[in-house]
């Protein structure tokens, strides 16, 4: 791994120490970096740090949970948009009343993450807008990401479980329950005494006493709700839009449909454990999950990769992006209205790089491929009846970009897909970088952000590729966008072709299945085809992760859902959400 | 001109038309004798949009193609079987879902573990294919199976395997996955050699 | 079929009469129905996406007289339930599956849906679909490649072809009762064990309660 040529974070964050005295101490837990802010100062700091040091990105917000101290701690990690490692605040509160005061008018990407971490913690953000829960349902009893509460399958702090060896006798986890689903519910409850949570409280959108007058003529405002079955969104979702006339007012997007406990299951998963896990994040692209997970581990084990298989690695996850954005824009097609013929095109050259991945890996969507400090196997002999190279061959210098410039004359030219996407959804580059908009989606708003290149990793250094912007930032430009980095994607497979060393090892050290990982924190992040994937991962020296947390940037972006739809007609809203290209299984994970 | 660049679109849509003809037509005859044909079709040689007619016509999985595991055991020569299973754990420990249930078999006099499975048992239901069992089993006792031909009308009793339902002979997992057999056969080979020439020494 | 039973002249006897005429309507009508089961448009996790790739040039689920997804449940035949049910879902699953029409018929396809999948000791997954819907074919997998997929609508079909049009119960008398939708409380409600409820809220001491 190489070290960045930017500036480093020492400079600035020293002078954060000398400014805020007291309230802005580093974090000097072994392992860990980054400052422990004091609560009461945090608006401050972060105005201070966006303002005058540069830290205008906010790339996640998390809490931890740290039982054994009675704390819980909100954890943000804050970044330059020109590029450099991340910087941590912390900021820790008691665990019987957790209050942070809320960053949202500091950096408006903290909306959502901040109600995730409420949600799962139950950590207060004082001045927060609508500081509801986000993933589960309001009414839900407990925060379950907190150390001490156990769901109704609860086997085992750990994993493994005793139950399974030596004396596994198989029982299904819903006959020990004594509804035989998976629940529990506080002591004494019956359906028949409950009241449930009302709409309106859960969702005020639908109070009318908050709907006013508009035009000076009486109007009532109308909310439909989109979802969460519906066939334009991308898996489910659900919309509360408030329409005036047919003019979008108001629009909260609301989600957890998908919501499966990732980061629970993923905390009582060994580190290996994990690894499938992270491909059914976004379940499109699993090999740069895969890759951005390994990052954050191989940070805290601190191996060297060796040299083939850093190369393989960057093969299977740029041919990954290609895949996704194949699909984001087949699929954005679809949703402008031109039913799965755009999409049919997509699909057919996503099947034969599925066909790569399910001879190398072994499955074609839920690939399990990287391991730490590695890849599981070696790059196969044949695919079907070629030679694996020349598979490879053909497909990155021929076959792939000629498919591109098919798209490319198929659709960018054809005058109803310029009229529905030009100066649609218009995002201005300040607005997404204050919401903390990943990938192309911050790309196409002329912000040149991209982890390859502002935090490289692996082995981008030695490729040569272009960071690709386009000015608009509408939908048409984040079509445009993803043909262009398909592009440079397949120039980077090219170059890796040509200068993969052909032998060697892909794995350092012994394959392991109980790897114990030295204690400390670490964040892995990588550009992943849908924006910045992180990993903030806590060790305490075992062979489980004590706090294991995605930054997911399908959730993350859809923040911005909201802004971007406002003013436009309902017909745009789905083309809106599609050019976005979120996966749910990221969004809710 | 307004209107070019949807008559350019179609054109490609024509084009992908005419191939997919052109293809078709001209594999017609050879492609329901001749399996190659198929994969020639499905490879990026390939042009216009194909179709595999399943299930008359199979898309072929590649060798390393995981599905559900299964357990291997040895035909002995006087056919009796015997379990490559040992009844270690590792694939118990190294499943994410922890969707494996081993109980060892003990000795029923010194009570001490006798090396194989007393029962074994997978919840298909919550296998997730990844393949960690068959990659970390140091006895290559479990393989990830190609048959994926399994939908069934109900779950209660079909969807946990249990030893038997698991169990496939050597001989089966050597026809589906050849190289990574001759491979393995190879290493325990050498390894075998080393030992008695470890001995001998 | 014999070549006697295909001669037009081959007598009947006559008690068998009604039964032939319901065996050769049988046909027809299982015919018409296998080949145009409507699946309704409606994905809910990674499975979802090898549905779509099943649908797709390359495994062209219309040779199966199933490419019309519609995405309205009041228009399909068939349910795919293609990814992991959470809690939060289910009750819009139930609801959907009420208002689809008989004859309707509900796929659990991969293991989440089957029961519960990797995913199953989540606080938020629900452990198989079928703990709230019935279900008439599972698909084992994680997710099922398309082909398997493919297999699991043919061993639908296969039960369609099965069934009779005398004895199907869309033609019974009465209405069929709509499953109750659960309820988002605390946790998951199942309004059908009420009367559980009740009995453990009685003797507060034996109860399998977390938290
Ligand atoms: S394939 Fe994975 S999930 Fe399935 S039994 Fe093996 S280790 Fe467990
Ligand atoms: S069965 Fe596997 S692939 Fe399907 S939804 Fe569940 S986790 Fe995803």
């Amino acid at each position: 791994m190489t070290e960045v040529v930017a500036p480093t974070v020492e400079a600035p964050a020293a002078a954060l120490e000398s400014r805020f005295p007291g309230a802005v101490t580093p974090d000097a837990r072994a392992g860990y970096s980054g400052y422990v802010v004091a609560a009461d100062q945090l608006i401050e700091v972060a105005t201070a740090l966006r303002d005058e040091m540069g830290y205008d990105y906010l790339s996640s917000v998390t809490g931890v949970d740290y039982i054994a101290d009675g704390k819980l701690e909100a954890v943000y990690h804050a970044c330059k948009t020109t590029g450099g490692p991340a910087l941590v605040l912390k900021v820790q509160a008691p665990r019987e009343a957790p209050v942070v005061p809320s960053l949202v008018n500091v950096y408006p990407g903290a909306d959502f993450q901040e109600r995730e971490a409420y949600d799962m913690y139950g950590i207060r953000f004082a001045g927060h807008p609508n500081l509801k829960r986000i993933l589960m349902w309001e009414g839900f009893a407990g925060y379950p990401l907190r150390k001490d509460w156990k769901e109704a399958y609860y086997e085992g702090e750990t994993k493994p479980f005793e139950s399974r060896w030596p004396g596994g006798d198989f029982v299904r986890a819903e006959e020990k329950n004594i509804f035989s689903h998976n629940v529990a519910y506080p002591a004494g409850f019956t359906p028949d005494d409950w009241v449930p949570e009302s709409e309106v409280s859960q969702y005020p959108v639908f109070d009318p006493s908050t709907q006013g007058e508009g035009h000076g003529l009486k109007t009532d405002k109308l909310v439909v709700n989109i979802g969460p079955q519906h066939p334009s969104t991308h898996g489910v979702f659900r919309m509360l839009v408030t329409l005036d006339g047919e003019t979008i007012v108001n629009l909260q997007p609301v989600m957890g449909y998908l919501h499966r406990n990732h980061e629970k299951i993923g905390e009582r998963n060994t580190f290996l454990h994990n690894m499938p896990f992270t491909d059914r994040l976004d379940y499109i692209s699993s090999m740069s999950n895969n890759l951005g997970y390994a990052l954050a581990v191989e940070k805290l084990m601190k191996v060297k990769v060796p040299e083939r298989a850093e190369y393989i690695r960057v093969l299977m996850v740029e041919l990954t992006r290609i895949c996704n954005h194949l699909w984001a824009v087949g699929f954005l097609l679809n949703d402008l209205g031109a039913f799965f013929t755009p999409a049919l095109y997509a699909i057919r050259e996503r099947e034969l790089i599925l066909d790569f991945f399910e001879a190398t890996a072994g499955s074609r969507m839920m690939c399990n491929y990287m391991r730490f400090g590695g890849v599981a196997r070696d790059l196969p002999e044949r695919i079907r009846d070629d030679n694996t190279l020349d598979f490879l061959n053909d497909m990155v210098f021929n076959r792939l970009p000629r498919a591109i410039d098919d798209l490319e004359t198929y659709l960018t030219d054809n005058e109803i897909i310029r009229s529905r996407c030009i100066g649609v959804g218009v995002l201005p580059p300040q607005q997404a970088v204050a919401f903390s908009a990943a990938g192309p989606l911050l790309r196409a708003s002329g912000v040149a952000y991209d982890l390859r290149r502002a935090d490289p990793y692996s082995i981008y250094d030695r490729f040569d590729f272009k960071v690709c912007t386009r000015p608009n930032g509408d939908i048409y430009d984040r079509y445009l966008i993803r043909m262009d980095e398909m592009r440079e994607s397949a120039k980077i497979c090219q170059q890796v072709l040509r200068d993969m060393p052909t032998g060697g090892d892909i794995l350092a050290g012994k394959p392991a299945y109980n790897v114990r990982v030295p204690a400390g924190e670490s964040y892995g992040r990588v550009e992943g085809p849908k924006g910045e994937l992180g990993f903030y991962i806590v060790s305490t020296g075992k062979t489980n992760p004590y706090r294991y947390h995605v930054r997911a940037p399908s959730f993350i972006n859809i923040t911005l859902l909201g802004e971007l739809c406002k003013g436009h007609k309902v017909a745009d809203v789905v083309a809106i959400l599609g050019s976005i290209d979120i996966v749910l299984g990221e969004t809710d994970r | 001109m307004y209107g070019l660049g949807i008559v350019k679109g179609l054109w490609v849509t024509v084009q992908h038309f005419v191939d997919t003809y052109t293809d078709d037509i001209r594999w017609l005859s050879k492609r329901y004798i001749d399996p190659d044909k198929l994969s020639y079709r499905q490879s990026s040689k390939g042009k216009g949009l194909f179709t595999v007619q399943y299930p008359e016509e199979k898309l072929e999985v590649p060798e390393r193609f995981r599905y559900l595991p299964f357990l291997l055991y040895e035909e002995k020569p006087d056919g009796t079987k015997e379990d490559r299973c040992t009844s270690c754990g590792i694939c118990a420990k190294v499943c994410p879902p922890q969707c494996i249930w081993i109980e060892r078999t003990e000795d029923p006099v010194t009570k001490r573990p006798v090396p194989a499975p007393k029962a074994f048992f997978i919840d298909t239901d919550i296998c997730m294919n990844c393949g960690y069992c068959a990659e970390y089993c140091p006895f290559d006792a479990i393989k990830m199976d190609h048959d994926y031909e399994i939908a069934s009308y109900d779950r209660t009793g079909a969807h946990v395997y249990d030893k038997e339902k698991l169990s496939k002979p050597v001989s089966y997992y050597a026809g589906i996955r050849p190289t990574d057999y001759a491979a393995e056969e190879q290493a325990r080979a050498e390894a075998e050699a080393k030992k008695a020439a470890r001995k001998a020494r | 079929m014999t070549d006697a039973l295909e001669n037009p002249n081959y007598p009947v006897p006559d008690e068998l009469k009604s039964n032939v005429i319901v065996t050769t309507i049988d046909r027809l009508y299982n015919w018409g129905r296998r080949s145009s089961v409507w699946p309704m448009m409606f994905g809910l996790a990674c499975c979802a996406i090898e549905m779509i790739c099943t649908a797709a040039s390359r495994y062209d689920l219309s040779r199966f007289g199933m490419e019309v997804m519609r995405p309205s449940p009041r228009q399909s035949d068939l349910m795919i339930v293609s990814g992991t049910v959470t809690k939060k879902m289910i009750p819009v699953i139930v609801r959907l599956y009420n208002q689809m029409p008989e004859p309707k018929y509900v796929m659990a396809m991969g293991a989440c849906a089957s029961g519960g999948g990797p995913f199953k000791e989540g606080y938020n997954v629900v452990s198989g679909v079928d703990k709230f819907i019935p279900v008439d074919v599972y698909v084992p997998g994680c997710p099922p490649t398309p082909q398997a997929l493919l297999n699991g609508l043919i061993k639908l079909q296969e039960k369609i072809d099965s069934q009779s049009i005398a004895s199907v119960p869309w033609y019974q008398s009465g209405n069929s009762e709509p499953v109750p939708v659960p309820l988002l409380g605390p946790d998951l409600i199942d309004l059908r064990q009420r009367p559980l409820f009740n009995q453990l809220a009685k003797q507060p001491a034996a109860q399998a309660v977390t938290e």
